[in-house]
């Protein structure tokens, strides 16, 4: 069967992978390629890399490091961050991505996943909604989390899963960088709705947080994180350990 | 050297760089010289099997190709490039393969649990069903990583290995010279790299 997957997420800005709390006071670490590399060969199913970056340099310099990357890392790459239109889809394919995650770029321009579905393959194509509980209802935030657009975060992935995204990555603003574990209430309403994988992020704080995901949501195929792996309290291997201790199938 | 056939179909890039990774030259190429001078070819492919098919028709390189593999060649088909192998291929419509094996493809849907999503997405074990020298420096149950909606089936006598997704999916197939993984051994990690230098050294 099918594993349940685990993946590191790189943030990268400015050549560096850097890591926030609740988006904010973001900290610099290490090299994107040297950390890909790393994590590769310790365990992790995938990676995402997340362009954070504003400037055209930025941009640049990111996808080198793409391109660097890929050609050393041999598992699959996922991209997202400042994917506006399907030219900054076929740039980041270009560089190695396997799939491509498009966020703010899908609430500005709706029609962007299905077009890019339609070109690329909807197993391209991950929608990357960041959420938050606004008023008892989950709202999809834009910017970074920074800007509530007053929409339903529910019927948002409905109608982009509708439109063809092969993926949903679930991002709790909510649990974002607290640590306490993943968004098990919002992770199960959306799994509810949806029959294409759903990624969980947002929340990890140790191993156990992972155990409590794939045992109280089984739907959830994947459990994201960053800071928790970037800063070694958690190593992907010992992780991977413990889910298989808990009958959670994984690649070891 | 190794020739990587060039139709327009899919992303190269990761194949190449994975060759390159063991140390294996490879070019992509759609000229016929180059794929008569290589001592063995890989025909990659993503996307749709009919589209597929009529690009590698248009590229004018099947009879070529079919020379290659039947002479003898280390032929390995990845992906769509495993399923083009078969006979006949049914995604959306019936569309020709390259008939080097006996088999077809077709859809995951309606043969699977319904529970079960597609595509077929993730990392899942190899067990082997042959002896190959596809599996010279990998493991029963080792993982290797899919996508795909679409899979061979009747073809029997050439599945070396398959992977359980509701039922037995045919994961990689072999038979003389003609080899191909559904996954992408590219994207696998050192099994999959691994499984490329093995393809190498047939």
């Amino acid at each position: 069967m099918i594993t349940k997957r685990i993946i590191p997420c790189l943030d990268v800005r400015n050549g560096t992978v850097v890591k926030g709390t609740n988006f904010k006071d973001l900290n610099e670490i290490s090299s994107p390629v040297e950390l890909a590399e790393y994590y590769s060969s310790h365990g992790a199913d995938e990676l995402v890399f997340y362009d954070i970056t504003a400037s055209s340099d930025g941009r640049k310099l990111f996808t080198d490091i793409l391109t660097e990357t890929a050609s050393k890392v041999f598992i699959p790459l996922t991209v997202g961050g400042g994917i506006n239109t399907l030219d900054d889809f076929d740039r980041v394919l270009k560089c190695g991505a396997d799939k491509v995650s498009v966020n703010s770029g899908a609430i500005k321009n709706p029609s962007l996943i299905k077009e890019a579905a339609q070109k690329y393959g909807d197993q391209c194509v991950v929608l990357s909604v960041d959420i938050k509980r606004v008023d008892g209802q989950f709202r999809v935030f834009a910017k970074g989390g920074r800007e509530d657009t007053g929409l339903d975060a529910l019927k948002w992935i409905k109608q982009g899963v509708e439109n063809g995204a092969g993926e949903i990555v679930v991002n709790s603003i909510d649990t974002d960088g607290v640590k306490k574990g993943f968004d098990i209430e919002m992770l199960k309403a959306v799994c509810e709705i949806v029959n294409v994988p759903v990624i969980a992020s947002g929340g990890a704080g140790g191993k156990q947080d992972f155990v409590d995901l794939f045992n109280e949501v089984p739907q959830i195929t994947a459990g994201l994180a960053a800071s928790i792996f970037h800063y070694g309290e958690v190593t992907i291997d010992d992780l991977k350990k413990t889910l298989k201790e808990n009958d959670i199938t994984v690649r070891i | 050297m190794l020739a990587i056939i060039d139709y327009g179909v899919g992303n190269l890039f990761s194949l190449q760089c994975s060759l390159k990774k063991i140390g294996v030259e490879a070019v992509v190429t759609k000229d016929p010289q180059e794929i008569k001078n290589a001592d063995r070819i890989i025909l990659p492919g993503v996307g749709a099997f009919g589209d597929a098919s009529r690009k590698l028709r248009e590229s004018g390189l099947v009879e070529l190709i079919t020379e290659e593999a039947k002479s003898g060649k280390p032929f390995l088909g990845i992906c769509l490039g495993m399923q083009l192998l078969f006979e006949k291929g049914y995604e959306y419509g019936e569309h020709d393969g390259l008939g080097f094996l006996k088999g077809n493809v077709v859809a995951l849907e309606g043969e699977i649990n319904p529970n079960l999503q597609i595509p077929h997405m993730g990392w899942n074990a190899l067990d082997f069903k042959q002896d190959s020298p596809l599996f010279k420096y990998i493991n029963n149950g080792d993982f290797v990583y899919f996508v795909h909606s679409y899979y061979a089936t009747d073809c029997e006598d050439s599945v070396i290995a398959t992977s359980e997704y509701g039922i037995p999916i045919t994961a990689a197939v072999g038979k003389g010279n003609i080899f191909g993984c559904q996954f992408h051994p590219e994207k696998s990690g050192d099994v999959g790299l691994k499984i490329l230098k093995s393809f190498c050294e047939i």
